[in-house]
């Protein structure tokens, strides 16, 4: 396949699923069961108070128009109006946009804490591959898999905070209050990669260069990072690429624990409130950031290895 | 030739986590010593004691009886919600490879869209939609799109299924589409659709801990997911650590043994796994 096609073929498809999702999360508003006005103002409201909330909300036009509608919101930015107002932010975007930095902040540091973490991990549980490094290694991966953020974030916070009095406690700001969220939304995506970079390097270990590195006399730690890690990355950096929208969603139960704010608290607090174009927005947010990242990976890797291009 | 499933060491250890949490989600709430919804406002907060092996969390309510309980919630949501979703996903997967074509690449495409981005974004939009979600909309809200898995390794089982020769025979005598599907295609793809069941067993119950823990799911006290969130907010109580660790090393023990198993599972059904350890 050419580099063209390619590229149309992994844009379309992310255009696709863009589409799938605006039209999941139009829909959404409509399965809610019973009239959403009621359950915004509750049984008492007026007529007039009910007629001005329909029209707010769009819920006076057929289906279609309101779907248009919709879609305009999301071309021209503002994602749509919020009915109940309750911060005098009109628009959805503008109650997103504010919390928008943290969350990506917060992604972005939990990432850095998974690569730093996950490749010394990875590679020496492949140097030692079999031995009881390897097993510790390999178990810890796992128990990670399994650990439920709700467990490790309090946890986290109860030994930091609380006990040792080392970090920072929620609600507070300052450069050192990211460290533990960021740990707590990282560690999954570590023990994902180290497991990754375990695997990728046993199989670079074994290649005819690598044994030619060591026969050419290089020292050890050359032929490990300048020659087997560097190209053991490639898989590891692509899982690390596609797991960053993981990021965005896990940081919904962290922002919860760490009182932070973010696209995850906006959209609880959103849910309790019953407001459902904020619900929308952020829904749609997280998911288009995420089909974004995924295709940019995509693509990245299709450039950096021909034979991508091929499947 | 040995029949029964013989697995490895982990996949064992994995079956055996499994087990014990399926005996405690069916007998626990026999077992329980106390109603876990009884609020008794003298008895808050109490430390571990005879009467309380685990204490009792902000209402008076026994932290063990909501333990067993809550084991039996989950249990109950993850079984309906394996089971509906497994049985859609292998038929959805199943109905695609067979008929290839246009059908296949609409429901694929659906597949796409729902693989497209975090699952647990649809969970919580669904369970939003209703102010206080019952049993019931929450595994609505698990099935939407925990059907995809199945259907997507299903369909590339069929798709190499239908070139074998037993296929074609079938197909020569005249055999129905419906026949050939369910007699000769479902039962080989049977492998494959157990080991992601028991992978998927512990996913759902994250998920549900999840949704429970962001206060969206159904409005019991004692799932693990409720007691978690009730953990987190008194964590800075002196004394009541264990009511955060205990919910969460439940939910940490069925995940891990469904992986376990899942991977055990794998290694035994899949031949091109066996030996790679």
């Amino acid at each position: 396949m050419s580099i063209g096609s390619f590229l149309l073929r992994r844009l379309g498809s992310g255009a696709l699923a863009i589409l799938g999702v605006s039209i999941l999360v139009f829909a959404f508003l409509h399965l809610v069961p019973g009239d959403p006005v009621d359950h915004l103002l509750g049984g008492e409201a007026t007529a007039d108070q009910r007629k001005k909330m329909e029209h707010c909300m769009g819920l006076d036009l057929p289906a279609h128009e309101q779907f248009i509608r919709f879609l305009g919101h999301v071309a021209d930015g503002s994602l749509g109006v919020q009915c109940p107002d309750p911060k005098g932010k009109p628009t959805v975007a503008s109650r997103i946009l504010e919390v928008f930095p943290y969350t990506i902040e917060l992604a972005f540091a939990g990432m850095l804490v998974a690569v730093l973490l996950a490749l010394p991990l990875g590679v020496i549980a492949a140097i030692r591959r079999g031995t009881w490094v390897d097993t510790m290694a390999t178990a810890t991966s796992l128990s990670v898999i399994g650990m439920p953020m709700m467990l490790l974030a309090p946890v986290l916070l109860l030994v930091f905070f609380i006990w040792l009095g080392w970090s920072p406690g929620p609600t507070e700001t300052g450069f050192g209050s990211i460290v533990l969220p960021a740990i707590a939304v990282g560690v999954h995506l570590m023990a994902m990669l180290a497991r990754m970079t375990r695997s990728s390097m046993i199989e670079v270990l074994n290649e005819d260069y690598v044994r030619t590195a060591r026969a050419k006399g290089l020292p050890e730690h050359r032929v490990l990072i300048g020659h087997a890690l560097r190209n053991a990355l490639l898989p590891v950096i692509t899982v690390a690429g596609l797991q960053f929208g993981s990021l965005l969603s896990g940081a919904i139960v962290i922002e919860k624990v760490f009182a932070r704010p973010g696209l995850g608290l906006t959209l609880l607090e959103a849910i309790s409130e019953r407001n459902y174009s904020v619900v929308q927005g952020t829904v749609l947010v997280i998911a288009v950031i995420y089909v974004v990242v995924n295709t940019l990976v995509d693509l990245a890797y299709g450039f950096a290895d021909p034979r991508i291009r091929r499947g | 030739m040995k029949t029964g499933i013989k697995l490895s060491l982990s996949g064992r250890i994995g079956a055996v986590m499994i087990g014990a949490f399926f005996f405690i989600g069916i007998f626990g709430p026999w077992l329980a010593p106390y109603d876990p919804t009884a609020v008794d406002l003298d008895a808050r907060f109490l430390q571990p004691s005879a009467d309380h092996w685990f204490g009792t969390d902000m209402n008076g309510v026994d932290t063990l009886s909501q333990l067993l309980w809550g084991a039996r919630s989950a249990l109950t949501i993850s079984m309906v919600v394996v089971a509906i979703t497994s049985v859609v996903g292998v038929a959805v997967g199943t109905i695609a490879g067979w008929f290839r074509g246009a059908v296949d690449e609409v429901l694929m495409r659906i597949v796409d869209v729902l693989m497209a981005f975090p699952g647990i974004l649809l969970n919580i939009a669904v369970v939003a939609t209703v102010a206080r979600p019952g049993l019931g909309v929450m595994i609505a809200a698990l099935c939407i799109n925990g059907w995809v898995g199945y259907a997507r390794v299903t369909r590339g089982e069929v798709l190499a299924l239908r070139e074998r020769e037993y296929v074609s025979a079938a197909v020569a005598i005249g055999a129905s589409h419906v026949r050939i599907m369910i007699r000769h295609l479902v039962p080989n793809i049977l492998g494959p659709a157990f080991v992601q069941m028991a992978f998927a067993f512990g996913s759902v119950i994250m998920i549900e801990a999840t949704l429970s823990f962001l206060g969206l799911g159904p409005q019991l006290g004692y799932t693990w997911g409720a007691m978690l969130d009730q953990g987190t907010t008194f964590l800075w109580r002196p004394g009541f650590t264990h009511y955060t660790l205990l919910p969460g090393l439940a939910v940490m023990w069925v995940v891990l043994g469904a992986n376990l198993l899942s991977d055990g599972l794998r290694d035994r059904f899949d031949p091109r796994h066996r030996g790679r350890q």
